[in-house]
């Protein structure tokens, strides 16, 4: 109890609270811009932490990364621009929502079931750390195989074309994430001699280009919309209500996804949001609605992105393992200012332990107001002509694209992705999953060789694992459940003739 | 707090715009007389960035200019090196080299070399430890080393980054040390020492051989014990670590280490001026203080220091790649 009240006075401090509402702003403002994400926003955060407090240091990169995961999903509902490989999940769904105008509810729905998800994710990680953090040890590179396989395999169910096409996209980008030199090997593939493609193509630039570089060429071959109706804007937390309750089984199985999936060093917030779609689409009683602005899906799979961001800090926690690459700097923060990651820090350090959870409570709650206030701001974008908005998205495209590693290949790179989008999605080829591809490629890969080296080659101890034989169990089920379906509907009339 | 990259990319944009035309007219006397650009071949967060980080806002201090750090990112780290190396070398563009540049040109990956630059000053470096889970039945270097030498070829596994990297060195040239093949205990690949690190927790390989600092919190958490550092002397961080050639009589040693490089021919007043006050730097008690919470070795070499190491890091890491079978003509 002392512990929690030297957390509480911890926090209460004048340079604590402004630095959590310092960095809320500017997690929210670096977020809504289209191609910087929330990875750059702690980045770039780690000299000014030099000169904090411990506490105020990680309330920084805390508050900071959770608002600008979900000011990552404003600019995907408004414009077609995805934040983050986590909500290029679900963003042709949000956007579908901003065309038939509703995208105060899309956004309303993104920005409370984000608050809620970081809630949720962080009573996790307050009442089960040592258990998740137990799981998360005990998963070695044949269960990270299986699970990123199945991740893979959402490609087919989150799409709405036919799934050949959506597999042959899916191929398409194991193909790019082939590139580079960063496989399992250190051989350079398909780098054509290219410094620049050596490192391989990122998810980032693929997905800005693939989106909106896309998005901005459509809109030049086709004829302006209506303008939507210039109506008072309603009140953005109205309908939230109404979807939780009717909604409230997906909330909860999304929270639970992000947070399994979330504790999972490596796999993180951008594996929980596929799967929670997926799992959504599967799962609902109208699948048929999903992709056209129906915001089931947009429920399930918020909530797991912000809930993953919480279970992400187990790891990073106890052990010290990044479970994303915001922890990764986290963890680096974490040391700079003596709290050394470890089961120590839950021990000796526990009001210190105590402040970090109330800093993530802060940061959540916090969210609602700063998010409301931003949606207001930035959907005078809507209204802006297409003359001036589409231009300025390009610019914006571009510019992320550069910031991302001061380089000017990755503005190339997402000229390329977009022209490659635009012709795919003419044909109805959809781009999620080729980005899902690219995203998952390089884990399929990694740990598939690396699991054959362990085991010199043989394929037994994919299944000798029992975490490991269940998830194969799955994937399989997964795989082989629709020509089951398709057989037992084939032999049915036989017998009923007989 | 956005304008530390868009203020490092104006100064980029403006330092391209101004070089030409204010080149001549610099006197080198009042040097540095407008800001400078750092640039660190790795993304914005990690290791190397933190590290430049602080060395840059302590020179900043010591010079009286701005120096903005720039994470040019991609390639590798060969985008990055390289930027470095082709920058003009006026004293404007200096950057954060890192022991890859040792090992991609035998890679054929590049064609820079430690010779490529204008070296100023060794800030750093981590020698490899030899860590194994803590249910393993080793309890020191000595016994580990003897079950290696008594496996089949292949039957051990280890890991602690990507295939031919400086951990996989590392391996590699120990073995070597020990009179075995290089491929004697077989390379795991992995994205790096928290991955590793994790996979020797969940018992997929036996050894990791990353620094201690990357090991430590899985230590700390008494799921892995480290037998030994690769290193001519113990780590005062870790005290209780000892080195090989305690108790196996090997005087083997590489590490990945970080320096501050400029271009080549840079004039030699700018140089002296530059490792003087980094000298300073690494002196000061803030960067003892930062070294220290990250559990960063704390290594220096002045111009002539630093070329040496190179060269010998060099000559070391070619011939642990040879012995892997990773060198490329």
């Amino acid at each position: 109890m002392n512990a929690l009240l030297d957390a509480i006075q911890m926090v209460a401090t004048g340079e604590v609270l402004v630095a959590i509402l310092a960095s809320a702003v500017y997690g929210m403002v670096i977020g809504a811009l289209p191609g910087l994400t929330a990875t750059m926003a702690t980045a770039l955060l780690v000299p000014v932490t030099f000169y904090l407090s411990p506490i105020a240091a990680v309330a920084t990169i805390i508050t900071s990364s959770a608002m600008a995961i979900f000011s990552g999903d404003i600019p995907g509902c408004l414009m077609r621009i995805p934040g983050t490989p986590a909500s290029a999940a679900y963003t042709d769904e949000a956007y579908a929502l901003t065309r038939k105008g509703q995208a105060e509810l899309a956004l309303g729905a993104s920005l409370w079931f984000s608050a809620l998800g970081g809630i949720a994710g962080t009573v996790a990680l307050m009442i089960m750390a040592p258990a998740l953090a137990e799981m998360a040890l005990s998963f070695s590179t044949f269960e990270y195989f299986w699970l990123s396989l199945l991740g893979l395999m959402c490609a087919t169910l989150v799409a709405r074309s036919s799934p050949i096409k959506a597999i042959a996209s899916a191929l398409l980008g194991l193909l790019v994430a082939c590139v580079g030199i960063e496989n399992p090997g250190g051989v350079p593939r398909f780098t054509f001699g290219s410094t620049d493609l050596l490192g391989g193509i990122e998810a980032l630039p693929a997905l800005v280009g693939v989106f909106a570089v896309s998005e901005i060429m459509r809109a030049m071959v086709s004829a302006p919309p209506p303008p939507l109706p210039n109506r008072k804007l309603g009140s953005i937390l109205a309908g939230q209500w109404d979807l939780t309750k009717r909604f409230q089984k997906q909330m909860w199985r999304g929270n639970v996804i992000g947070v399994l999936i979330g504790a999972l060093p490596g796999a993180g917030a951008d594996m929980a949001a596929w799967v929670a779609y997926a799992t959504s689409k599967k799962m609902s009683k109208t699948p048929e609605k999903f992709g056209t602005g129906y915001p089931e899906g947009l429920v399930e799979s918020g909530a797991a992105n912000n809930s993953a961001l919480a279970g992400g800090w187990v790891p990073a926690l106890l052990f010290g393992i990044p479970g994303d690459t915001i922890t990764a700097i986290a963890i680096g923060v974490l040391y700079m200012k003596g709290l050394n990651p470890g089961p120590t820090l839950f021990s000796e350090k526990a009001s210190s332990m105590y402040a970090l959870y109330i800093v993530f409570m802060l940061a959540n709650i916090l969210m609602i107001p700063l998010g409301i206030l931003m949606i207001r701001v930035s959907r005078q974008v809507l209204r802006a002509p297409r003359a001036v908005a589409m231009p300025l998205i390009l610019l914006l495209c571009a510019v992320g694209a550069y910031a991302i590693g001061n380089n000017p290949f990755a503005v190339v790179l997402v000229a390329a992705f977009g022209v490659l989008g635009f012709v795919m999605e003419r044909n109805g080829y959809p781009v999620a999953a080729l980005v899902l591809g690219i995203v998952m490629g390089t884990m399929v890969e990694q740990n598939l060789v690396t699991s054959l080296i362990k085991s010199d080659g043989d394929i037994l101890p994919f299944f000798e694992r029992p975490v490991a034989a269940g998830l194969a169990f799955f994937t399989l089920a997964a795989i082989f459940w629709p020509a089951v379906v398709w057989l037992i509907r084939r032999l049915r009339p036989a017998a009923a003739a007989r | 707090m956005s304008q530390f990259t868009r203020r490092g990319a104006l100064a980029a944009g403006a330092l391209a715009g101004i070089a030409p035309l204010a080149r001549p007219a610099l006197g080198q006397g009042n040097y540095p007389s407008r800001p400078v650009q750092v640039i660190v071949p790795w993304g914005a967060g990690g290791g190397t960035d933190a590290t430049a980080r602080i060395v840059a806002s302590l020179l900043e201090k010591e010079m009286g200019q701005p120096f903005n750090v720039v994470n040019r990112t991609g390639g590798s780290g060969v985008v990055g090196h390289s930027a470095i190396a082709q920058a003009a070398p006026d004293g404007y563009t200096i950057g954060m080299i890192t022991v890859e540049i040792c090992m991609m040109h035998w890679q054929g990956l590049t064609e820079l070399k430690p010779t490529s630059y204008t070296p100023l000053a060794l800030m750093n470096e981590d020698p490899p430890g030899v860590q194994v889970n803590a249910s393993s039945p080793y309890r020191d270097i000595k016994a580990l080393a003897d079950a290696i030498k008594a496996s089949r070829p292949g039957q051990m596994k280890a890991s602690g980054t990507g295939q031919g990297g400086i951990w996989h060195l590392a391996l590699a040239g120990w073995l070597g040390a020990m009179g075995l093949r290089a491929d004697h205990v077989r390379w795991v690949p992995s994205n790096g020492a928290a991955p590793a690190m994790q996979d020797l927790a969940a018992g997929g390989v036996d050894i990791v051989t990353c620094s201690v600092p990357e090991a430590r919190a899985i230590i700390e958490a008494g799921r892995a014990r480290s037998l030994a550092i690769m290193a001519p002397q113990r780590n005062p961080q870790f005290p209780n670590v000892p080195t090989l050639n305690e108790t196996l009589n090997i005087n083997y040693s590489v590490g990945a280490w970080r320096g501050i490089a400029a271009p080549l021919n840079l004039p030699t007043p700018i140089a002296q001026k530059l490792t003087a006050s980094l000298q300073k730097v690494w002196n000061s008690q803030e960067f003892k203080d930062f070294m220290n919470a990250r559990g960063f070795g704390m290594v220096w070499g002045d111009a002539d220091g630093f070329a040496t190491h190179m060269q010998r890091a060099d000559q070391t890491l070619g011939d642990a790649m040879k012995a892997a079978g990773l060198v490329r003509s």
